[in-house]
């Protein structure tokens, strides 16, 4: 029994390394050809031109202005949510709430994206008097949306976990609830709710299908307001048709992509290790 | 928290890859392989050729019990696909490029007009190949400068290697100069999207344009069966099975062709909504 589930629990690391095998051996090829500095730092994608050129900077920064941009929305909102269930609302108003988000995070992500375009897209054109709502301010919005669930339950769960004993100890020294809550329970709570931010990013910066139904996808270097390709889907929106350079262009960027969860992984992984330690 | 802290660092992951694998899923489905099965013959190509291909397969498979398969993966790879025998026929909806046709034959079964199409709401009706083109290259970017209303023009194209793109881009001679408002990864997104904003213009195939939008004449013709048949509506493509030269097709992919190019599938061509060829 031990054996079987001893081998149950390598399969999970086998995919890990097999999967990270896989796009290191893809994605080299095609950036030691363009050359590491013009791939990374390149800011013209025309993958299909005559001269094609492989820049991927416009994909880079539209993933990071988008997630930051979500980040900046939705933490806030989710944490304040989170503090409401947890703190504020009475048991059953809680659980509609609890409830109403372990649904939205089971929401398939074509139905944020088909939401977004049928919604969001043409109340951002009216709303600021663009001649088109396809940009980055609509694929933040909706990534806001998306991470929400994440970032409540996280939250929730570590405003939980805070001892009882501390929020009662503040309580008797005279603080109102509301002191209570912002200067004990969650200062308290903050590498779990750090915790739900990181893993935020990683939802952010990982959705596909949505983003691309609503940003627009033009390789554009990223402004609030102008159409961009984040760096999923520039693999997504090409990968069907590509062939020869552009196809391994594509496992490069899929290469950098997954880099980049990777770093935010071990960010989490020392911020979380430091919090324990203090 | 240790577990909260795993949970995470799996769940980060696992978001990265679903999202992934979510928008990659439909292409990774391997065609069934084609020499080992007998009875079926298997087509890749073109996304555009969905129609036509489903109402081919669906009455041949009804006619003679052999199963048809379809990988819609686009032209490039179909081309891709024959080329390496990975399918029996492929399907494309450009024409071959001079390299692929010293091993390839394409011939053309049904030909497809591409309607340039605007909101119902515009008042623009007619334009010609040139003024869509200066539209595209951006030299053209305001309705009014065309008769229309004093609005931006919003320009909806398809995704780099799409076979839609390219029919268009060769034919208004605009390739890699078209300056995209949005670039989306599907005909129906594109409909989508011209329906859904006064001020966009866009381009898809004429078999799936409907109600919610409205097709321009270009140079005075309106597009439909006959105009694209005489050749009088210019922005036109054909769609072509590809099949490799130096080898023979077997003989249920064979049939299949045979049937495809004989004048038993105009009815069928039709009622996909492309035009079928004179046989």
């Amino acid at each position: 029994m031990h054996a079987l589930l001893g081998i149950c629990g390598s399969i999970a690391i086998a995919f890990v390394i097999l999967i990270t095998v896989f796009l290191v051996m893809s994605g080299v090829p095609a950036i030691k050809e363009i050359g590491i500095i013009n791939f990374l730092f390149g800011t013209k994608w025309a993958s299909t031109a005559v001269e094609p050129s492989y820049g991927i900077l416009p994909f880079i920064l539209t993933s990071v202005f988008g997630t930051a941009g979500a980040i900046i929305l939705g933490v806030p909102l989710g944490i304040l949510c989170a503090v409401f269930v947890t703190k504020i609302a009475d048991k059953r108003i809680g659980a509609i709430v609890s409830g109403a988000v372990d649904i939205m995070s089971g929401i398939p992500s074509v139905v944020y994206g088909l939401v977004g375009m049928i919604v969001i897209v043409p109340a951002v054109r009216s709303l600021f008097g663009l001649p088109d709502g396809a940009n980055l301010f609509s694929a933040i919005l909706v990534l806001a949306v998306m991470i929400l669930p994440s970032v409540i339950s996280v939250s929730e769960t570590a405003l939980r976990a805070v001892p009882r004993e501390y929020e009662e100890g503040s309580l008797a020294l005279g603080a109102t609830k509301t002191e209570t809550i912002f200067k004990v329970t969650i200062p308290s709570a903050k590498s779990g709710i750090l915790a739900s931010v990181v893993l935020g990013v990683g939802r952010a910066v990982g959705e596909a299908m949505a983003v691309m139904m609503v940003s627009g996808n033009v390789p554009n270097m990223p402004g609030i307001f102008r159409s961009v390709r984040f760096l999923t889907t520039a693999v997504a929106s090409e990968m069907s048709y590509s062939s020869g350079l552009q196809r391994q262009a594509l496992f490069s960027v899929a290469l950098v992509l997954f880099v980049f969860i990777m770093l935010i992984n071990i960010i989490l992984n020392i911020a979380v290790k430091k919090e324990n330690r203090s | 928290m240790k577990k909260i802290k795993k949970l995470i660092v799996g769940a980060a992951a696992f978001s990265l890859l679903a999202g992934m694998t979510g928008c990659g899923g439909a292409q990774t489905a391997a065609p069934g392989s084609s020499s080992s099965a007998e009875q079926t013959v298997s087509t890749d190509g073109s996304t555009s050729m969905e129609s036509v291909i489903g109402f081919l397969s669906e009455a041949y498979q009804q006619k003679n019990g052999v199963k048809v398969t379809y990988n819609p993966t686009g032209s490039g790879s179909g081309i891709q696909a024959v080329q390496e025998g990975r399918c029996d026929i492929g399907l494309s909806s450009r024409a071959l490029k001079s390299d692929e046709e010293k091993t390839l034959n394409g011939t053309v079964i049904a030909l497809d007009g591409i309607a340039v199409v605007v909101n119902p709401q515009n008042t623009v009706t007619d334009l010609t190949v040139g003024q869509i083109a200066k539209i595209y290259t951006g030299e053209i970017t305001d309705w009014s400068q065309l008769g229309g209303n004093d609005a931006p023009i919003v320009c909806i194209g398809r995704e780099a290697a799409s076979g839609t793109r390219d029919g268009f881009e060769s034919v208004t001679d605009t390739e890699d100069m078209c300056k995209y408002a949005q670039e989306l990864t599907s005909t129906g997104d594109v409909i989508q999207t011209v329906a859904s904003n006064p001020n966009a213009i866009g381009y898809a195939s004429l078999a799936s344009v409907g109600e919610s939008v409205k097709p321009l004449n270009v140079e005075g013709i309106s597009p439909s069966e006959e105009t694209i048949l005489s050749g009088e509506y210019p922005i036109q493509r054909g769609f072509l099975l590809v099949t490799p030269k130096d080898k023979a097709l077997s003989e249920t992919a064979q049939a299949f062709y045979d049937f495809c190019t004989s004048s038993e599938a105009d009815e069928l061509i039709r009622k996909a909504g492309a035009v079928p060829v004179a046989k």
